[in-house]
């Protein structure tokens, strides 16, 4: 099979939960795999994508438009790239723009799309993706050519598949009707990660009491290189953003470890995060439902615990560097 | 402004999903409207107050019993309502899209269509853009601002890490809806009752006559995730207890 993986990039540097998406296309190099990417997105790309199997690395160049301000430019390339290699199907990253683009993708062409999916194998063209919120797993299968799939950050574990690849460039010119145009992109809030692609998140239900408080979960999460999130019932009291809000009307998150403070873990809590890895409880209340469904619980104030755990991790970090 | 509004029932986000078979779940449970297509109904009553002008007409897919969701987006505002009768169960999100697309295509000519970002029960996440490839028009999901001037919308949509992407785009247009963009209003018992008068026009799905589709999604199971063990409670003072956290994560998880 010939399969597309649309590559993501972020600062001009490759996303590493690129390279999970892959590894589940690759099957140990029974498929052969195009990268496709804009022109001049990153540099120094070409040696780990071939450590992970990709054979050709396919750089799109658009003449005629800007393609970084309009998503549907971008689609409509990355449709004339697929029609020009006869590729199978495309997978890539289901975050934000992943979501937007695959979706564009697979609406121009009628073809079948699976996105937040969790499994996926290619030569079956199955995805496993979770339904009611999580509540539920479905095995789907997308008959069509090509199928699109949208993989969760960090559900596929990378595979080292060495081989050499090839870079293709694709030049495509293409007219812009200007009927959608990104005006700006700006920064609202001090987030530094993506919760969606995070791979560890500290999070805080409505005992957190304040928007300030947020604080030492701040300086927690900065010692584990984490990303912030809240409750529902944390964000209706104003006490944070819903851009931070994890859950069912929020965002489904799939971390390494996920640190649940004060959050008693209702069934729509549950939906958005019970596909991380590592699920660690902190809660005064002994019988929250979160100590049910949890792997480690502390039972204690997280206005007690989380400072403690920033501390010892600080002092971790000294004695680490300082042997 | 003919603003078309689509919105989906589906079980209540507190209720538990129990499966009775491979592809069956119980679904005697609570339905409700799809939360993320109260936004959509709320913003085109708004846009329609905001311009004094043209209808908004809710458009679903659906059971019999999605009536009295149709009813809560009438007395919300909408004017008129249209409910294409089919078991859902047997659609995939191409199918949904085609029977919407066409339902809105025999009703009128759309300037501007509304959804939720996406459903909470089967999560496709591709309704808004297939709606929007079928007639054409420029499309924005996961929408949390929306001003319209001079046939000019102007949004913004978060796209993670606490940015947001500001977006023109041109009428007509398709708009999914999400959290934050705006607040549902309640409905009293004055708009309930006045809403059971307006026009709901049902159509059965094969009335539609939908060009069969190329590609298909078709669903083999469905299964519940797999359990967590049994928690570990960490023991000892709050300091005790953070350093046995530290070493569980680093030595047995692997992951600090």
């Amino acid at each position: 099979m010939k399969i597309g993986i649309l590559i993501e990039t972020a600062l001009n540097q490759l996303k590493q939960t690129n390279l999970g998406v892959i590894s589940a296309a690759c099957q140990d190099g029974a498929n052969e795999l195009f990268a496709l990417m804009f022109a001049g997105a990153v540099e120094n790309h070409q040696e780990i994508l071939q450590s992970y199997g990709i054979n050709k690395i396919v750089t799109i160049s658009i003449t005629g438009a800007d393609v970084d301000r309009s998503p549907e430019l971008k689609a409509r390339a990355i449709i004339g790239t697929m029609d020009a290699l006869k590729l199978d199907a495309l997978l890539g990253i289901s975050s934000t723009d992943g979501r937007d683009l695959l979706a564009r993708i697979a609406a121009q062409l009628d073809a079948p799309l699976a996105l937040d999916c969790v499994g996926v194998d290619v030569a079956a063209a199955t995805v496993i993706k979770s339904q009611f919120s999580g509540k539920t797993l479905a095995r789907i299968k997308l008959w069509g050519t090509p199928f699109i799939c949208g993989l969760r950050p960090n559900v596929i574990p990378p595979k080292i598949f060495p081989v050499a690849a090839e870079t293709i460039p694709y030049q495509i010119a293409q007219e812009d009707t200007r009927r959608l145009q990104i005006r700006s992109i700006k920064k609202t809030a001090d987030e530094e990660i993506d919760l969606t692609e995070a791979e560890i998140i500290i999070s805080a239900g409505r005992p957190i009491e304040a928007a300030e408080n947020f604080k030492i979960l701040k300086d927690c999460a900065k010692e584990l290189g984490a990303a912030v999130g809240a409750s529902r019932a944390a964000v209706d009291s104003g006490f944070a953003p819903h851009s931070m809000q994890v859950g069912q009307t929020g965002k489904t998150v799939s971390p390494k470890l996920y640190i649940a403070c004060g959050i008693s873990g209702s069934v729509q809590h549950f939906a958005g995060m019970k596909g991380s890895k590592v699920i660690v409880a902190v809660n005064t209340d002994p019988d929250a439902p979160i100590f049910s469904k949890c792997d480690y619980g502390i039972r204690g104030d997280l206005f007690e615990v989380v400072p403690a755990l920033t501390e010892a991790l600080k002092k971790q970090r000294g004695s680490e560097n300082n042997p | 402004m003919q603003i078309y509004v689509c919105v989906k029932q589906v079980p209540d986000t507190a209720a538990s999903i129990t499966l009775l078979g491979p592809r069956e779940y119980d679904d005697t449970v609570k339905f409700v409207m799809n939360p993320f297509d109260e936004f959509a109904v709320e913003q085109a009553i708004q846009v329609r107050e905001q311009t004094g002008t043209g209808e908004v007409v809710v458009v679903t897919v659906g059971r019999e019993s999605a009536t009295s969701m149709v009813r809560t987006a009438l007395a919300m505002g909408a004017d008129r309502g249209i409910l294409v009768i089919a078991d859902i169960r047997q659609l995939d999100s191409i199918a949904t899209g085609r029977a919407l697309q066409q339902a809105i295509a025999q009703d009128g000519s759309p300037d501007l269509i509304i959804t939720g970002k996406q459903s909470v029960d089967s999560e496709g996440m591709q309704i808004p853009y297939r709606l929007a490839a079928a007639f054409n028009m420029p499309i924005v999901n996961e929408v949390i601002r929306f001003l319209l001037e001079n046939e000019t919308v102007s949004v913004e949509r978060e796209i993670g890490g606490g940015i947001r992407e500001a977006i023109d785009l041109t009428l007509p247009c398709v708009i999914g809806a999400t959290k934050g963009l705006n607040e549902p209003r309640y409905t009293r018992l004055p708009e309930i009752m006045k809403a059971r008068t307006k026009e709901l026009k049902k159509i059965d799905i094969n009335e539609l006559k939908l060009a069969p589709a190329a590609g298909k999604l078709e669903l083999l199971e469905l299964f519940p995730e797999p359990e967590r063990g049994q928690a570990v409670m960490l023991q000892g003072s709050v300091q005790e207890m953070t350093l046995q956290l530290i070493d569980l994560l680093k030595n047995n998880e692997q992951i600090l």
